[in-house]
């Protein structure tokens, strides 16, 4: 019974990687760049959702949508004006940029003169009540996480089964300037995918807030949402949840049944086990260039 | 001392359900120079891939001088003594020519990291002998202005030449050139032919090639193999293979495009 | 622009192209002897930093710069080189075979981070060094016994069967020679076959194969040689900060790091010490300014790390050659007054292009 309420524990962690994850394959699908900031997008997204139930005093479900859409905005923004002019460049350099993206969003929030360096709670209507399900005594914030998920996953496989969007990220991820040619509106495409990756970041933000706390450090959760990524697939957008869900139980349970210390290193572990095992990830593809 | 270089037999490569190569077998002689033609597709670039140990085949086998390259991994290729080119040219773009071609000096260096960290005479003498080897391939392909100009910046017909005069620069026996004249102009794929002849005759090196262009073939080939859809068409001397019904349906235009044309040129002379 | 007509093969072979160069870093060299007895104590231990930083620096500049395999958790070397380092001063072992070992044990660890490498690439070869780094640092701060845990551990002063390197004069030029001496061997890698066949494999993979360059063999060396400068420079670090602690050698140290060799100009080893000037230095710039700004923002804990973001992103943006890349425009626009086009370092628009089929 404990164990599988600590593999509930870790799948609902594992959702929060799982959409952290999403939004880097989102990204990384479309331009072939890694959002090192998908982490601090999540947090921003948090506390916009704080501000919103503490300066305007929204409710929980009217200020978690309303961060998803600033968020996505903000997303559109920041590919607007600072992705955009980069693009041609080696894929290391953007990474670098989106490093400072993400030094600059935890810094900037710190700065915020009274609420950046403290964590703060978010109450969610749901917080605290619990749930029996066949016997197994379940935390409503973790299934509000995992229902969450699955809606938000049914939303964007829609949106990719039967929309050309889909192909056309496809498409300008792979020859930008063949795209181009065939009409393709590359830049707008971007944003969209940016404005999506960033909506995604936001809702796991919200999701997670009542789970833990809202700081400004909470983006570094994001780095654990790499080994998910990587462990999918990083073109496999079912692949990054699925990855995340590995992730999230591996943690769970061996913060239970292994020493100390061994829970915050096993998602590393895992990844070189499955980068060693198979490189390119559970769903994911290997391209090999043709000479 | 066999006059065989290289010998293909049954060569056969399978990629998921496609048969890129199908039971090809050749063989190519010491001294000639053996071209490959046929329509895209026909598996040629496959089977310089095969040679170079790029691809894995599925059956048959590949002997170089006597020796197979069944188990040869790809970095060991180059020191047997086979160098290519490629068909989408692959240089070092970050670098000059001239660090292009030293890098293809690469098997022939005879010092270690610890005396190179240190930079001993030794190191600085063999430096002095890869540059004055590769001054050689430079004069010979009339490289000198561009030695030390950035790959990335040089236009198209420059660059083919630079990855053959780092194929070179390996004293390759074999030399396996892919496409040697596509995106070249009329002067350009002259001073090809002329090149390929002198590797032939001064350098003594042995030319394995794929083209498109008939004139060249007809012009520097000693022997063409003709293939289509992963299979051997027609093999002989350039006229034959270039007579061959076959090839002229799968690849060279139809019998009536050709003998009209020819009917065409008679009528200028006449 | 100087043009120099070239008579000997020795003039590409040799490090110092013309007179110029000779006499500039000769003057350098002179400056940074004497700098002991011209600094400021406080000054003089910054520049020790600076060194320590650059021989770190060379060495990822090594791995990243020039083998183009991207490592992200290059702080763990660092540690491993410190910790065996303090731990080895304390059994009483002379300096130059403590460090020795440390450049070694980094070195094999770089060797086993580096296998990875030998399967992926790119992205995927960036978290696989990433994962190592966070095993590491954990690892460290696990076994206790020998590194004293999150306790921290307390390090000696360097010493030579009996004689110790006392006072911050002699450490100084301990690093000074340690940098000079890894700097000079770096580059004459790069003028070697060993160092054209990183930058054959950081270029085009399949046709450094076919070149014969084994991969597998030479990204391990890079990655072994690139670690054990990064011990080298931990080593140093343990004995200029006295005492260590995990923490030091994590995440936010790597990209450090990384970021280090990114401002300085990727792909030159001059890059690297403008980078490490630039971590050292940065710092010390804003603490200086501070006391200018507006208390709210002058205070404000945040202000170093928007501070770094915001100038890693203007230079992705603005100065992609980074610091040393500005610096060779502003002395060809020296050179050539009042003919200087500003065409002339501009980089062709290009459009993406897919770098998983590379």
């Amino acid at each position: 019974m404990l164990v599988l309420q600590i593999i509930v524990a870790g799948i609902a962690q594992g959702c929060v990687y799982g959409l952290i994850a999403l939004g880097f394959v989102l990204i990384y699908k479309a331009t072939e760049t890694v959002n090192f900031a998908q982490g601090e997008l999540m947090m921003l997204g948090a506390f916009t959702g704080l501000a919103c139930m503490g300066l305007f005093g929204l409710p929980f479900w009217l200020a978690a949508v309303a961060a998803v859409l600033v968020m996505a905005g903000f997303g559109m923004l920041v590919e607007r004006l600072v992705i955009r002019p980069v693009l041609g460049q080696p894929a290391f350099s953007i990474v670098m940029l989106t490093f400072g993206l993400g030094y600059v969003a935890r810094g900037g929030v710190t700065m915020v003169p009274g609420v950046g360096t403290d964590t703060h709670t978010l109450v969610a209507p749901y917080k605290g009540s619990l749930m029996e399900v066949g016997g197994v005594v379940l935390a409503s914030e973790q299934m509000v996480v995992i229902g969450a998920t699955a809606l938000l996953c049914s939303a964007l496989w829609m949106l990719f089964r039967f929309t050309r969007v889909g192909i056309a990220m496809q498409a300008s991820s792979q020859n930008q300037l063949a795209a181009y040619y065939m009409g393709i509106p590359v830049q707008r495409l971007n944003g969209l995918v940016w404005a999506l990756a960033a909506a995604v970041a936001a809702a796991a933000g919200m999701l997670l807030a009542p789970i833990t706390f809202v700081h400004a450090n909470m983006g570094f959760i994001g780095l654990k949402a790499f080994p998910a990524a990587i462990i999918g697939g990083f073109s496999s957008l079912p692949g990054a949840i699925v990855g995340g869900l590995i992730i999230g139980v591996v943690e769970s349970l061996s913060g239970y049944f292994l020493p100390e210390g061994f829970k915050d290193v096993m998602p590393y572990v895992v990844v070189l086990l499955m980068l060693a095992v198979k490189p390119s990830g559970l769903f994911g593809e290997r391209m090999r260039k043709k000479v | 001392m066999s006059g065989i270089l290289l010998a293909a037999r049954n060569l056969s490569v399978r990629f998921g359900g496609v048969l890129a190569v199908n039971n090809v077998s050749f063989d190519v002689r010491r001294g000639e120079v053996f071209t490959l033609i046929g329509p895209n597709g026909a598996g040629k670039t496959t089977v310089f891939n095969l040679i170079s140990r790029i691809y894995d085949p599925t059956s048959g086998t590949l002997e170089f001088n006597g020796r197979a390259l069944g188990d040869v991994p790809p970095h060991q290729i180059a020191p047997l003594g086979i160098a290519r080119t490629f068909q989408n040219i692959e240089l070092f773009e970050h670098a000059t020519v001239l660090q292009n071609l030293l890098i293809g000096r690469h098997i022939r260096r005879r010092t270690g990291v610890w005396k190179e960290l240190v930079f001993t005479r030794g190191v600085r003498e063999a430096e002095r002998d890869t540059r004055r080897k590769v001054e050689e391939v430079i004069d010979l392909l009339e490289l000198q202005h561009h030695r030390d100009a950035l790959v990335a910046g040089l236009p198209y017909g420059v660059r083919k030449v630079v990855e053959l005069a780092r194929a070179l620069c390996t004293e390759p026996k074999l030399l396996l050139l892919d496409e040697p004249s596509s995106g070249l102009n009329v002067e350009e794929t002259e001073d090809m032919a002329f090149w390929i002849q002198d590797i032939q005759r001064d350098l003594g090196v042995t030319i394995l090639m794929v083209e498109h262009d008939m004139g060249l073939v007809s012009k520097v080939s000693d022997r063409v193999l003709a293939m289509n859809q992963g299979e051997v068409l027609a093999l002989g001397s350039p006229a034959e293979v270039q007579s061959h019904p076959g090839v002229i349906e799968a690849y060279l235009g139809s019998v009536d495009d050709v003998s009209s044309l020819r009917r065409e040129n008679h009528k200028e002379a006449a | 622009m100087r043009f120099i007509f070239k008579t000997r093969y020795d003039q590409d072979i040799d490090l110092a192209k013309h007179d110029g160069h000779r006499f500039w870093y000769g003057l350098l060299f002179i400056a940074l002897l004497a700098a002991p007895w011209l600094l400021p104590e406080y000054w003089l231990a910054q520049l020790t930093f600076v060194f320590i930083y650059a021989i770190v620096a060379v060495g990822l500049m090594l791995l990243a710069g020039f083998t183009g395999q991207f490592s992200i958790g290059h702080a763990a070397f660092m540690g491993v080189g410190a910790y065996t380092e303090a731990f080895l001063a304390a059994q009483g072992w002379p300096f130059p075979l403590s460090m020795a070992c440390a450049m070694g044990l980094s070195a094999a660890v770089g060797v086993v981070v580096g296998l990875p490498a030998l399967r992926v690439k790119g992205m995927y070869l960036a978290i696989a060094t990433l994962s190592f780094g966070f095993i590491v640092e954990e690892v460290l701060a696990r076994w206790e016994s020998v590194t004293g845990g999150n306790a921290g551990l307390m390090v000696q002063r360097p010493a030579l069967f009996g004689w110790t390197l006392e006072g911050s004069t002699a450490f100084y030029f301990l690093c000074l020679v340690c940098v000079a001496g890894s700097t000079l061997a770096v580059l004459n890698l790069l003028r070697a076959p060993t160092g054209r066949a990183f930058v054959a494999i950081r270029d085009s993979e399949i046709s450094a194969q076919s070149m014969g360059i084994h991969l597998a063999r030479y990204k391990s060396m890079s990655f072994a040689i690139s670690a054990a400068l990064a011990g080298l420079g931990g080593a140093l670090y343990a004995h200029q900060i006295q005492f260590l602690s995990p923490e030091q050698f994590g995440l936010v140290q790597s990209i450090d790091l990384v970021l280090m060799i990114v401002i300085g100009g990727l792909g030159s080893i001059h890059g690297a010490f403008f980078g490490a000037v630039f971590l050292i230095g940065m710092p010390q710039l804003i603490s200086m300014v501070k006391d200018y700004l507006p208390t709210a923002i002058g205070q404000a804990t945040g202000l170093q790390t928007v501070v770094y973001g915001v100038i890693l992103i203007a230079f992705v943006m603005l100065e992609p050659m980074g610091m040393y890349g500005r610096w060779l425009k502003i002395r060809t626009w020296l050179e050539l007054y009042p003919f200087y086009r500003r065409g002339m370092f501009k980089r062709q628009k290009t459009f993406q292009k897919s770098e998983r089929l590379k």
